[in-house]
């Protein structure tokens, strides 16, 4: 009987059973950012411990960053606090820090890929639930809580349970229009948002096989927002070739020898799942969240659901919520939704190839009137090229702002928020309730494509339309 | 290092209504600013507690009845969302010890576990029974009794689920692993070798 990624690297990475039935996971790379982290700092210091393996523990400031401008002190003091703090925890305990001035700073899922550090057949975890954003390369990762970002940094282990395995195949070619995010948005609407607890997910088939690496990060980013705490794809010739020369890849020989490892650890082809589950390429439509919940997404071109259609009462009744939050009509179209603000970034969408796919569409055009436009590279490396490509100045004669490297408007934490009510078009991950930064703010996510599109017409709009992509 | 044994937790309760209440909504981003979780409790909810001028909405978490609560009573996916500890730590600080809901996020509930927090899973109906008893009764006593995997409360009980690791450890007095962990120093050197690792 084959064997999946998710049990090889499990195997490899136990050390043992706890009194309590879970593993011991030894979790090779420990990501780190600003927010999750000082507290874990704090509690090694009263206990008295070191950090077992420094060199294992990379970090970097993505979540209080303004993206306005990035000099310290920050306005904020409380953001100054934090990001002192680091600077202090990184320095005490000797780990590798990718600071504001390294020119490697970024968002940690797209720092971590980028740097080489992210690799097939590993264990990843960090304080942030989009940590399976590394399972792009056939990595197992995933988000953990502040006291296991102890555990990990005094043991380089933690205590885990194990999961089930999903596989997800999606076949076939996308419809013109259609990208990465979509296949995202299409899965957790299909699964919902809690379908995938217990489960890692691995996704596959040609549609994923064709993916670049960025589109695959993307979709392994939003496992959890399917309620799958990992997510995966097997690594083939891609990853290596994403890999190959970056700053942590292994270099000569050792190169070599690590390819053969990672192509060994791929699912072997008669690996046995949990569960599996086929999606058709050419179903996947451009896809928008309409609700404040990640799986309450329908396609640009349908309507906004009435409660009557739900099924069950509590379905009427989460209906009927999302839609008093939103301020949206029931039954009526989603397309033609006026909008306040776009977004394009965070670690879902905010590497160089949304930036250079959103360029191609917003050239010479320009920003409805009244819109507030920005967009956020990913990291330090992704603003630098795009910058080097003239990415900076297409966005900003098209009236986007183009800011500094950071989460920013994903979840807002710094200066870039929402005002009161306002509806926010976003390339990012979670459309809860004030997930952008006011209480009663408002968020519809989609592909970047789809962002350009509402932010040039100044309301949701399909994009195939709009920049006239034939399908 | 020894924790505490947590084999039941009583007190009163205080229903929390809705479904998939997330992370943002337990702890609202803003307020984790902070370089330590002291003080969090106070803004645990605090946008569905407050306006947007910061009065108060009459949020069953400020009704003078419910005051002191600490069993937590709430829907279906229970701290869905973000990995984020301050949600269960935002919790704690505000006095809860228990929750009793239909179906927890899985990393919250490991967050929970972690923290001496039990998270008991029961039915629609049963908490809806409960939720009418302590409505009727804000100074109802309610015994989350985890060791025998039971919610009693005035003449009434029912049997509610919990993960046979997260029970365990609970009752055992390991709901935080660093001892254990710790405890295997030589065997993850060994691994840390073997794959590769272990040296800068
Ligand atoms: S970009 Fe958003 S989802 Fe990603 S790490 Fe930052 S805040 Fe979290």
């Amino acid at each position: 009987m084959g064997k999946t990624l998710f049990a090889k690297v499990w195997e490899s990475h136990s050390i043992g059973k706890l009194a309590n039935g879970q593993t011991q996971l030894l979790i090779d790379t420990h990501l780190v950012h600003e927010v999750t982290s000082p507290q874990a700092f704090g509690m090694l210091r009263d206990l008295n411990l070191k950090v077992a393996y420094p060199h294992r523990t990379f970090a970097t400031v993505d979540h209080i960053v303004p993206t306005d401008s990035q000099v310290s002190p920050f306005s904020d003091p409380l953001a100054e606090a934090m990001i002192q703090e680091l600077n202090k925890n990184a320095k005490e305990f000797g780990i590798t820090y990718f600071s504001l001035s390294s020119g490697k700073q970024g968002i940690v899922h797209v720092v971590g890929p980028e740097q080489g550090i992210t690799q097939p057949g590993g264990t990843i975890a960090c304080g942030d639930s989009h940590t399976a954003t590394h399972g792009a390369f056939g990595a197992i990762a995933f988000g953990i809580g502040t006291t296991q970002v102890r555990d990990l940094l005094a043991t380089q282990t933690m205590a885990m349970s194990p999961m089930k395995v999903r596989r997800i195949n999606v076949d076939g070619q996308l419809r013109p229009g259609v990208y990465s995010k979509d296949v995202a948005l299409h899965i957790i609407r299909l699964l919902g948002a809690n379908g995938g607890i217990g489960y890692a997910y691995e996704y596959g088939g040609s549609t994923f096989d064709g993916f670049t690496m960025e589109e695959r990060m993307t979709v392994c980013n939003m496992s959890i927002e399917g309620g799958a705490r990992c997510g995966y794809v097997n690594p083939d010739e891609k990853t290596f070739e994403y890999l190959k020369g970056r700053n942590y890849s292994p270099k000569g020989d050792a190169w070599n020898t690590a390819v053969d490892q990672w192509r060994a650890v791929a699912s072997d082809k008669d690996a046995v799942y949990d569960d599996v589950v086929n999606i058709r390429a050419e179903d996947v439509p451009p896809t928008v969240t309409w609700g404040t919940s990640p799986d309450q997404a329908i396609s640009v071109t349908e309507n906004v659901p009435t409660p009557e259609s739900a099924t069950t009462e509590p379905g009427r009744i989460s209906i009927q919520e999302a839609l008093d939050y939103m301020k949206l009509p029931a039954g009526q179209p989603i397309k033609g939704t006026k909008i306040d603000v776009a977004f394009i970034g965070s670690c879902t969408n905010g590497r160089i190839s949304d930036f250079r796919e959103v360029a191609k569409f917003v050239k010479g055009k320009k920003v409805a009137p009244g819109v507030k436009a920005i967009v956020v590279p990913g990291s330090q490396v992704v603003d630098v090229i795009a910058r080097q490509e003239g990415l900076d100045k297409i966005f900003n004669e098209a009236g986007f702002e183009w800011r500094n490297a950071g989460c920013s408007m994903c979840l807002a934490m710094n200066p870039d928020k929402l005002v009161g009510d306002q509806l926010c078009a976003s390339s990012s991950n979670r459309n809860f309730k004030g997930r952008q930064g006011s209480p009663t703010g408002r968020t519809v996510l989609m592909s970047p494509v789809m962002v350009a599109a509402a932010a040039l017409t100044g309301s949701i709009a399909d994009a195939r339309e709009v920049f006239s992509i034939a399908g | 290092m020894a924790l505490a044994k947590i084999t039941q937790v009583s007190g009163t309760a205080v229903h929390v209504t809705g479904s998939d209440i997330d992370t943002d909504r337990i702890i609202p981003a803003r307020f984790m600013k902070c370089v330590t979780f002291d003080g969090l409790g106070e803004f645990a909810f605090y946008d569905v507690r407050f306006d947007k001028d910061g009065k108060p909405t009459g949020h069953p978490l400020d009704e003078p009845r419910f005051k002191g609560a600490s069993i937590l009573l709430s829907g279906t996916n229970f701290g869905c969302g973000s990995s984020r500890e301050h949600a269960p730590q935002a919790l704690y600080r505000f006095g809860f010890r228990a929750v009793i809901a239909q179906s927890f996020a899985e990393i919250f509930f490991g967050n929970c576990t972690t923290l001496g927090i039990p998270c008991v899973i029961a039915t629609a109906e049963d908490i809806a029974k409960l939720a009418a008893a302590v409505d009727a009764d804000p100074k109802l006593e309610v015994v989350v009794d985890v060791a025998n995997k039971q919610v009693r409360f005035g003449s009434e009980s029912f049997a509610v689920t919990i993960a046979n690791t997260a029970h365990d450890a609970l009752v055992s007095g390991k709901w935080d692993p660093i001892g254990e962990l710790l405890e295997a120093k030589d065997a993850i050197q060994g691994r840390m070798e073997a794959l590769g690792f272990a040296k800068a």
